[in-house]
């Protein structure tokens, strides 16, 4: 296991170089200017512009560029934004809490309900709850966040006036006033993250539950006289986890890449609304540095679903 | 047995991940970027309130009387406190001015920082830092016009406690001429021979050559005057790469009526009360709050449907969606002034992509629109009423003039009425004739076709739209092309579709002048300016226009220092651009701002930020 696990860090490392290397390449190939919403000043004529590149190291060309963003990283040093032109990870570490709260508490409520769903509807195949449960994972499923969220802020917070529409990222929660302030200002777009979220898990979980509710040990353990619900919460459930739990540890990393359109819509401003700016104002270091973290992040978690599945099902082993 | 482990790892995981995003929270929890505190007491000073000083002398030839500033006398007796909410559509990401990458953090630092003199929304000069507006008459301004005196109002301290001095005016002029700072406004100051202090309150500007506008520098949100011992030693390559001024850049030290109490670049900023600020008294609120993100329509809907923000920059949304916003009756919009003219180019050169590398080169003229009649009859086609009214709503007026601002320097010579059927007979005037049974008019068997391009923005895809169907009305078919607005915008060398390369005939974009001097605006047009693969295309002539004639009178308008023939000659290239059809001005684009009905102060701006005078907004009951 031990051997497993090394071989797949260092089969890891050169793959991190290349996804590095691809998105550098990218983002110098991609057409945009940090000072491109004073495009048209004639206050800033060419000539200040090309100043500001050489300031930003932005004349040299790009392989010479991405050697000394690989050095300085190998010494801890992201570099600096082109926008605020302070430390890229200070800004990546201001960003984290937001996203963490708002879309990590909506992923742990859309995994905390599609679980149960997931295992009523399979059990239940073809009932009333069953139907209204697919109907309602396909809503989620095929309506995009942005309409979902629009239709959030006019029904919830333009005419019925319950929720705010400004997500406030500087409320400190010292009281239980603040902390209710904190609850109905996250209500929203936790709401929409929630019914997408869920509704992709609910759908896994049930096709997962069905794979198993047809197979012989199942109909062994009925003929054994046990009763349903431990047929179905002993043995069915803790088959068709795994595979779940699999997609869920894979899912987590998404947390960190934030919500772009609902952290927008809402003004949540944590890592998704910071890569979609970053990405639009050519602010090439903080894009790079949350792709590559995002990347980094997606590897451990892959690694760790792969462990998991070992631990989980005694048929996998790993030499 | 299975299941027994299973539930202990789910248990696991749920703990895990707990932990990691407790992790993540860490280092937030200590304080971002704050504000240095300020270590002295309070001592309000000097009754000069900036804002009162409506009575200066304007700065060139006065529009009209000149009108009071709309941020005195209170309807009601207001409770002085609580917290201002503005929202921006973009966010706030430095403070420093002169790192800026954008109007919103010139607005940003116009909390903080103050200039010598700001713009009110008539154009006219209030002074902040200065004592007095210098004029001729009162022996500011030299008579040969090479230099300009400004005394400095005394007793200002920075909102560390420290004093302000003519010191700090000089070594903001130091730190922004350094070509290693990475200036964005260094050209502002490309005329200034040298700083120097008369005497510690006040400052001399030498110009390199006599100006006509001496007001460019330290004045307005491209002036703001930045605290010598805060930056000393930022001057250069440090000023970004060095962890001290990066942190300076982020929570700088200023002179107005609000300090930073937090800020987190790219979200939201905090200011409090400067217990400093020479009129401490009358600041009103105890802390304004600047939220960026999202899009205009919700920011809309917050100001004026839950009234949640007291003021909302920019709403810049289709009047079919804004009309509906507004009638819930909790904002007004603050519209007024010029945020640009949305204009059509005409390219004088041949955009045709057989020519290959030769696209758009002065040397190869555009085999339609070089003939005048042809302009003539676009122009006359295109119907500004249903632009302006379906598309635009508050957020713009009708123009002729592609020189609307300062009002004295705008011409009152033209019309601009839709006239279909003049539009039809200069065309057939120029060759261009209907053949029987088409809809598409033609001349020696090619057809009228034009191409048009400009950024992908709802607004803007709804004029090209109409000026699709204005210019099929006259029997000229327009092919339209939208692009990303970074693209189109971007500057960049080796993409074909920005706005320097012109690859079309037609292109739509707005502009503005950048100060109120207008020699940088009318520039534009001359011969010397003509974009090309020569310069890199990195001029500011598009159209690649060129004539004689315009130039002479350009050359006339720089050579002229008396602000009345000044303004006389601003109308005359003005006139000479419209009527010659080099570009078609259409809408006079206005930032409608959004407050709140309870909000009093905001005003409309063209040469200041919009935020010019917020140390004297309040609320009313």
């Amino acid at each position: 296991m031990t051997q497993y696990i090394l071989r797949r860090v260092l089969i890891a490392i050169p793959t991190l170089l290349v996804i590095s290397f691809v998105i550098f390449a990218v983002l110098a190939m991609a057409p945009g200017d940090p000072l491109a919403q004073f495009a048209l000043n004639p206050a800033i004529p060419e000539s200040t512009r090309q100043l500001i590149r050489t300031q930003f190291g932005l004349d040299q060309p790009w392989p010479i560029r991405y050697v000394k963003w690989l050095t300085s990283l190998s010494r801890g040093d992201w570099g600096f934004s082109f926008s605020t032109k302070s430390p890229v990870i200070d800004i990546v570490w201001q960003r984290m809490p937001q996203t963490l709260q708002v879309v990590g508490l909506a992923y742990l409520i859309a995994v905390c309900l599609a679980i149960p769903i997931g295992i009523l509807s399979a059990v239940t195949q073809y009932s009333i709850f069953d139907n209204i449960a697919t109907f309602f994972s396909f809503v989620g499923f095929s309506v995009p966040s942005f309409f979902t969220g629009i239709l959030c802020i006019l029904l919830f917070a333009v005419n019925l006036k319950w929720f705010p529409i400004v997500y406030s990222t500087t409320l400190e929660v010292n009281s239980l006033a603040t902390f209710g302030q904190q609850v109905r200002q996250m209500f929203l777009p936790v709401l929409v993250l929630v019914v997408q979220q869920t509704a992709a898990l609910t759908r896994f979980m049930r096709s997962s539950m069905l794979d198993n509710l047809s197979l012989d040990y199942v109909r062994t353990a009925r003929a054994k006289g046990l009763s349903d619900r431990v047929v179905v919460v002993r043995h069915v459930l803790a088959n068709s986890l795994i595979p779940v739990i699999t997609l869920i540890a894979l899912g987590i990393p998404t947390i960190f890449a934030g919500a772009i359109i609902t952290e927008n819509l809402f003004r949540v401003n944590g890592l998704g609304a910071l890569l979609i700016t970053s990405i639009n104002n050519s602010d090439t270091p903080v894009v790079m540095a949350l792709t590559f973290i995002f990347s980094i992040l997606t590897i451990i978690f892959n690694l760790i679903a792969d462990i998991m599945y070992g631990v989980l099902d005694p048929r996998v082993r790993y030499g | 047995m299975t299941h027994k482990r299973l539930w202990t790892w789910l248990v696991l995981m749920v703990t895990a991940t707990t932990l990691l995003s407790a992790c993540g929270k860490k280092p937030a929890q200590t304080p971002p970027t704050t504000a240095p505190v300020a270590a002295t007491t309070t001592a309000p000073v000097a009754s000069t309130a900036a804002t009162t000083a409506a009575t200066t002398a304007p700065t060139v030839a006065p529009t009209a009387a000149p009108t009071e500033i709309p941020t005195v006398a209170p309807t009601a007796t207001p409770v002085a406190g609580g917290t201002l909410k503005i929202l921006y559509a973009q966010a706030i990401t430095v403070i420093n001015p002169y790192q800026s990458t954008g109007t919103k953090d010139l607005d940003g630092a116009t909390v903080i920082f103050e200039p010598l003199a700001r713009y009110n929304q008539n154009d006219e000069l209030v002074p902040y830092l200065a004592e007095e507006i210098p004029t001729l008459a009162n022996g500011g301004i030299a008579k040969d016009s090479k230099s300009i005196t400004w005394k400095l109002k005394k007793d200002v301290k920075w909102s560390d406690g420290t004093p302000f001095t003519a010191d700090d005016v000089i070594f903001t002029w130091q730190y922004c001429s350094n070509p290693d700072t990475g200036c964005v406004w260094m050209s502002v100051f490309s005329n200034v021979d040298k700083v120097e202090a008369v005497d510690p309150t006040t400052v001399k500007v030498t110009w390199k050559k006599a100006t006509s506008n001496p007001y460019n520098v330290f004045v307005s949100n491209t002036g703001m005057i930045i605290q010598k011992a805060q930056f000393a030693n930022c001057v250069g390559k440090a000023a970004i790469a060095d962890a001290a001024c990066q942190k300076a850049n982020l929570a700088p030290i200023g002179t107005n009526a609000y300090k930073l109490k937090e800020f987190k670049p790219g979200d939201t900023v905090i200011y409090e009360k400067n217990p400093n600020y020479r009129d401490v008294a009358n600041t009103f609120f105890d802390t304004v709050e600047i939220k960026g993100g999202g899009d205009s329509t919700s920011a809309a809907r917050a100001v004026c449907e839950t009234g949640e923000v007291d003021y909302a920059w920019n709403l810049q949304v289709p009047a079919a969606v804004l009309t509906p916003i507004l009638a819930a009756g909790k904002c007004d919009t603050v519209a007024g002034g010029s945020f640009g003219v949305e204009r059509i180019n005409i390219n004088f050169t041949n955009p045709d992509p057989i020519l290959g590398s030769k696209r758009s080169e002065p040397d190869q003229p555009n085999p339609i629109l070089n003939d005048l009649k042809v302009r003539q009859a676009i122009a006359k086609a295109i119907d500004r009423k249903p632009i302006s009214e379906q598309l635009y709503g508050p957020a713009g007026a009708p123009t002729c003039n592609i020189s609307v601002v300062p009002l004295a320097f705008t011409s009152t010579a033209l019309t601009c009425e839709r006239d279909l059927e003049g539009a039809k007979k200069l065309l057939d005037e120029a060759g261009w004739v209907l053949p029987d049974g088409k809809s598409i008019r033609e001349k020696d068997g090619k057809p009228l076709k034009l191409t048009f391009q400009t950024s992908i923005n709802t607004i803007r895809q709804g004029v090209q739209a109409i000026v699709k169907t204005n210019l099929a009305d006259a029997g000229i078919q327009v092919d339209l092309k939208a692009i990303d607005p970074g693209v189109f915008f971007g500057s960049d060398p080796g993409n074909p579709d920005t706005l320097q390369k012109f690859y079309t005939d037609l292109q739509m974009y707005t502009n503005t002048p950048s100060d109120i001097g207008l020699d940088s605006y009318f520039v534009s047009w001359t011969c010397a300016e003509v974009n090309s693969s020569k310069v890199k295309w990195s001029k500011a002539n598009d159209t690649r226009y060129c004539s004689k004639d315009y130039d002479a009178l350009y050359t006339q308008f720089t050579a002229e220092l008396d602000p009345a023939k000044r303004a006389d000659l601003a109308k005359k290239l003005n006139d000479f651009l419209v009527n010659d059809v080099v570009v078609i001005p259409l809408i006079n684009r206005m930032t409608p701002n959004g407050k709140s009905k309870t909000l009093e102060g905001p005003t409309y701006q063209t040469f200041d930020s919009v935020l010019w005078n917020i140390q004297s907004w309040k609320r009313t009951s």
